[in-house]
């Protein structure tokens, strides 16, 4: 196949939707890790259960509890489903993580690759690994976008900069606000910001609530584009590692601009050359490894 | 105890011993369904094949040579080294006689291969690749239902005749999608089409937006989905949504079973034409077999459910007629026999071990033309069985070599 | 070590085909001695890989290759996939040993799933059909290996033999130093030792062992197949290890006889399998942290009056925890 540069900018524009999605979760990770000192296994399945939530509020639900009429709609899904499993993440937090304070991290590592495999085994039992799709697309949002170089679906698009405005309040929030100044304290020095008389425990867990509600939203807003599958998250989360080791851990505008980045080159690669699309951010972690050990925005 | 009577027990055992291989070994016949239960193609085969083959035992009495028959049922994942791993631990531990369906070309490969080696047969009813029966033939794996050939072979020809003449292919990425590939493109190639690329998916995958794109600025007029089961469907689904596949681009299913024609929607699905070797609404015995099938199992049988019915079927026959249940003797008996039941009518199972068969081209119904839930296509061609399959010719089997 | 434990292990081994069925102790010995090798880097050098599959995985896959293809005779086949995994273990932990704790994981983990997309797209793996039908061939060119019992007694003496050289690696001076640098990587290079390279020549031994152990297994099942590079195996290789105990020399083989037996055990509940191996993972991390065997010992020291030694998992390495960060 000839390498055109419409089909460049069009693979780029697709790559750049994932990007967005890696974005999202890297983020989330980097908030959790910054606090909580654990590298969340689980978040590829907090993403997956955001998914099955908008999926399940849309077409079981109602059935469930009794009430056939009730569907919970894609808008009403962008808000409940990430406060749902945000509270499900508080509650684990509280009854699981909060035990391995104090230990080495890689048991955190460890409890939440158990809760992650948990999850998955769950949802294959109920619903097929080949994935169920999300029939509750807002009929607004149906169609395409003529962009010039290609018609761009107007659901993608608005995934797109819904969640680049999730990322960059997240940013703004942490970085520019008091309760990120006291986020970022608390992980500094805990103790000391426990002096100040703030309750360093319940910031703990709130912040491990937010970053899962943050990967749920990835989940909600992915739901229309991808079938909703139980492997779903587990597929993306090692991307999202390697993402997160190439921008280094040090910075939250760091997980953004490199998520957005990863996603465009992987893109493109498909169209330079398909074979190592699935490989590329691997072998550029390994090079970043190689030159800088700390990641692209990472801090020794 | 003297030597006399030594010999006498030694003879005794000898001769119990060459009973016992004249008859049923294990005194139970024993019958393993091994499919996909869980992955994209649990609705083609899934549940729905244990429930066929537990009926085919039912109709032929539960026993056969007077010693009853079981069935066993296992989920491969979809993965070759979990299926031929069931399959071994089946053969070995269970003493299981014949396993059938298998509805994922690189597991029946695996399985075919393994358990020709321990003298066991195998009844391939879902999957796919001609491989099966021609590269990689085996004197006991016998594939009964369609192939890759058969499915190029029926559509090809008429989408060509409607102005469809260049190609690109979506093809899943393992042995089915790879085969159907192959097949669809000499077929076109042959009929005066031309392949113009070709692009690999993951097996299962989610999203096939890039994939679709690609074909899109390929300059092809036919986008041929060479996959299967929910990839398919989601395949067409997010042409949809890139609005592929509705002006001067075309999308063909190269495998559709029902299954997915009912989970699109006549909406989306009608017109779509395709192969297939069974449907069930073509005569009174099909309908008969369906509303049986339909008191136990949620949905209407896809074709490889029904081919699953006629192999127990045949097999438990040919079990019956050779007097012995061991893998050599079946499959010859087999091959002397013309199998005529709901699924096919004078069928004949070659050296090479292919069932040669009529094939249908189907079209899709309008949602105006369905009458009920499942009346979804309606069958406007035969492909008559000495046209659908490889011919003996040109296979390259080494087993029909030698016979020639 | 104990030398009766040897003699019971011993015993077992030549026991137990005619009590079990023989593939599946087979498996359960590749698996076993995946684990042991996996435990020499997690359990004795405090590095926690989860990309150890890929180890396994390509020896496999190297093995099969040799084998199918090239025609190599069995051993040599099986040699010849160790050698690919040391080789993927010097690349490999260049590279990782450069970062410490968490990154490290992450980093093996990231590497590990290069070498999975090598295999699905490349041509000679088979992708997603796997490479099948290795023929078991014989061994030195006379013993048929299609006898289960033959390759069975194959297999033991490669599982012994692996484990043998792991035992009298933890036991040699070599050894203490890997230690030391667990137990304290700052006072480990204050007296002189060139951590770095001890870590490395750990990593490599824990891939080639591993790489033993993938080959093996290719043999025994006569495929080599994407889920022996998959992640998912990396997971279930550290699951088997916290489950007997990690850092101790038994437990990683009695984690690897629970973890096979559960899932063979329960083959016939799908995947719900998965669900119970995950609750096992949180169970052990939870409330169970010295894994069956350590349990045990802890138990044996209690009743013996001695005082408890510090833990010997892989936490021991409170340093690594801030300044990563």
């Amino acid at each position: 196949m000839d390498i055109s540069f419409k089909a460049i900018l069009i693979q780029g524009m697709l790559g750049l939707n994932n990007g967005a999605f890696y974005a999202m979760l890297s983020l989330g990770l980097a908030v959790i890790f910054g606090l909580l000192n654990i590298v969340n296994f689980a978040h590829g399945a907090f993403y997956m259960l955001g998914a099955f939530a908008a999926l399940i509020g849309l077409t079981q639900l109602g059935g469930w509890i009794g009430m056939p009429d009730l569907q919970i709609n894609f808008w009403w899904a962008l808000l409940l489903a990430p406060l749902f499993v945000g509270l499900l993440g508080v509650l684990v937090d509280r009854t699981m993580l909060k035990r391995l304070a104090g230990l080495d991290h890689l048991y955190g590592l460890l409890l939440t690759f158990g809760i992650a495999l948990v999850l998955q085994g769950l949802f294959t039992n109920y619903y097929n690994t080949a994935g169920t799709p999300y029939p509750g697309k807002p009929e607004m949002l149906d169609g395409v976008v003529n962009l010039g170089f290609m018609f761009f679906p107007k659901y993608r698009l608005f995934a797109l900069v819904f969640s680049l405005l999730v990322c960059l309040l997240t940013w703004y929030l942490i970085e520019r606000t008091k309760l990120g100044a006291i986020l970022r304290a608390g992980t500094e020095n805990p103790d000391l910001v426990q002096a100040l008389g703030i309750n360093v425990p319940l910031l703990i867990t709130l912040t491990y609530g937010f970053g899962v509600g943050l990967a749920a939203l990835a989940g909600v807003l992915a739901a229309p584009i991808y079938s909703v599958s139980p492997l779903m998250g587990a597929e993306l989360i090692i991307v999202v590692f390697a993402v997160v080791v190439i921008g280094g851990m040090g910075s939250i505008m760091g997980a953004i601009v490199t998520g957005l980045g990863l996603g465009m080159i992987e893109g493109i690669t498909k169209v330079v050359y398909p074979p190592a699309s699935s490989t590329v951010v691997f072998i550029i972690m390994a090079i970043v490894l190689l030159v800088r050990p700390a990641g692209l925005f990472g801090r020794e | 105890m003297s030597n006399k009577t030594i010999a006498l027990a030694v003879a005794a055992a000898l001769l119990a011993g060459t009973a016992h291989a004249q008859g049923i070994s294990g005194d139970v016949v024993k019958i393993g369904i091994m499919n996909g239960a869980s992955g994209p193609y649990a609705a083609i085969s899934g549940k729905g094949s244990v429930v066929a083959a537990q009926m085919a035992v039912e109709d032929f009495g539960g026993k056969v040579l007077g010693k009853p028959v079981q069935i066993l049922s296992a989920d491969h994942q979809n993965k070759p080294d979990i299926g031929s791993a069931v399959a071994r631990e089946w053969i070995d531990r269970e003493g299981v006689d014949m396993i059938a369906d298998m509805d994922t070309s690189s597991v029946a490969l695996a399985v075919q291969r393994l358990a020709t080696d321990k003298g066991v047969l195998t009844i391939n009813t879902g999957a796919g690749s001609t491989a099966l029966t021609n590269e990689q033939c085996t004197p006991l794996g016998i594939h009964y239902a369609y192939d890759t050939y058969a499915l190029a072979v029926g559509i090809a020809d008429p989408v060509i005749r409607a102005g469809g003449d260049k190609w690109f292919y979506i093809t899943a990425d393992y042995a089915f999608g790879h085969s159907l590939e192959e097949n669809a493109s000499n077929v076109v190639k042959a009929t005066g089409g031309k392949n113009v690329g070709a692009v690999r998916h993951p097996f299962p995958n989610n999203d096939f937006s890039s994939y679709l794109l690609q074909a899109q600025g390929s300059g092809a007029n036919v986008i041929a989905l060479a996959n299967a089961g929910q990839d398919t469907t989601n395949t067409i689904k997010q042409a949809g949504e890139f609005g592929i596949g509705r002006g001067e681009q075309q999308l063909v299913g190269l495998l559709v079973f029902i299954s997915e024609v009912k989970s699109l929607g006549l909406q989306t699905a009608q017109g779509l034409k395709f192969t297939d070797s069974w449907y069930w609404d073509m005569n009174d015995e099909t309908r008969e077999f369906t509303k049986r099938f339909m008191q136990r199992h949620n949905a209407a049988p896809t074709s490889d459910q029904a081919a699953v019915y006629s192999a127990v079927t045949q097999y438990l026959k040919a079990v019956e007629a050779a007097g012995t249940d061991q893998g050599k003797a079946v499959r010859a008996q087999l091959g002397k026999m013309t199998f005529n039941d709901m699924y096919h009518k004078n069928a004949k199972l070659r050296p090479d071990g292919r069932v040669v068969h009529d094939m249908y081209l189907m079209e899709v119904k309008s949602p105006k033309e369905s009458k009920s839930e499942w009346d979804l296509v309606k069958v406007i061609d035969t492909i008559p069985a000495e046209k659908a399959f490889i011919p003996l010719s040109e296979s390259k089997c080494p087993l029909v070599k030698k016979s020639s | 070590m104990n030398r009766w434990l040897w003699i019971i292990l011993i015993a077992l081994g030549l026991v137990a085909p005619y009590v079990l069925y023989p593939v599946f102790v087979m498996k359960l010995l590749c698996f076993a001695l995946f684990a042991c090798a996996f435990n020499l880097l997690l359990g004795y050098t405090g590095l926690l890989s989860f990309g150890h599959a890929a180890f396994f995985g390509a020896a496999a896959y190297a093995a099969g290759h040799s084998i199918k293809v090239w025609g190599f005779p069995t051993e040599l086949g099986i040699l010849t996939g160790t050698l690919v995994a040391c080789l993927l273990g010097v690349v490999f932990g260049k590279l990782a040993i450069r970062r410490q704790g968490i990154y490290f994981a992450m980093v093996t983990l990231a590497l590990a799933q290069i070498v999975y997309f090598v295999a699905l797209k490349s041509s000679f793996t088979g992708g997603e059909d796997g490479l099948q039908g290795v023929p078991r061939g014989r061994l030195l060119g006379f013993i048929d290996l299609n006898d289960s019992l033959n390759m069975y007694y194959f297999v033991l003496a490669i599982f012994l033999f692996g484990f043998w050289l792991i035992a009298r690696i933890v036991d040699s001076p070599f050894g203490q130093v890997l230690k030391a640098i667990r137990e304290n990587e700052p006072r480990a290079l204050s007296l002189g030792y060139d951590v770095s390279r001890f870590k490395l020549i750990a990593f490599v031994l824990s891939a080639t062992l591993s790489g033993l152990a993938g080959a093996t297994k290719a043999v025994v099942f006569q495929f080599a197949s994407l889920t022996d590079v998959n992640w998912a195996t990396s997971g279930e290789v550290v699951l088997m290890t916290l489950v007997g105990g990690v850092g101790t020399i038994t437990g990683p083989m009695v984690g690897a006889f629970t973890v096979v037996s559960l899932h063979s055990r329960l083959s016939w509940m799908g995947s719900w399998v998965t669900v119970i191996v995950g609750i096992t993972f949180i169970v052990c991390v939870l409330v169970f942290r010295r894994g069956i065997v350590g349990e045990l010992q802890e138990l044996l020291r209690r009743l013996r009056g001695r005082p408890t030694r510090a833990r010997p998992a892989a936490a021991a390495q409170p340093q690594a925890t801030k300044r990563e960060a």
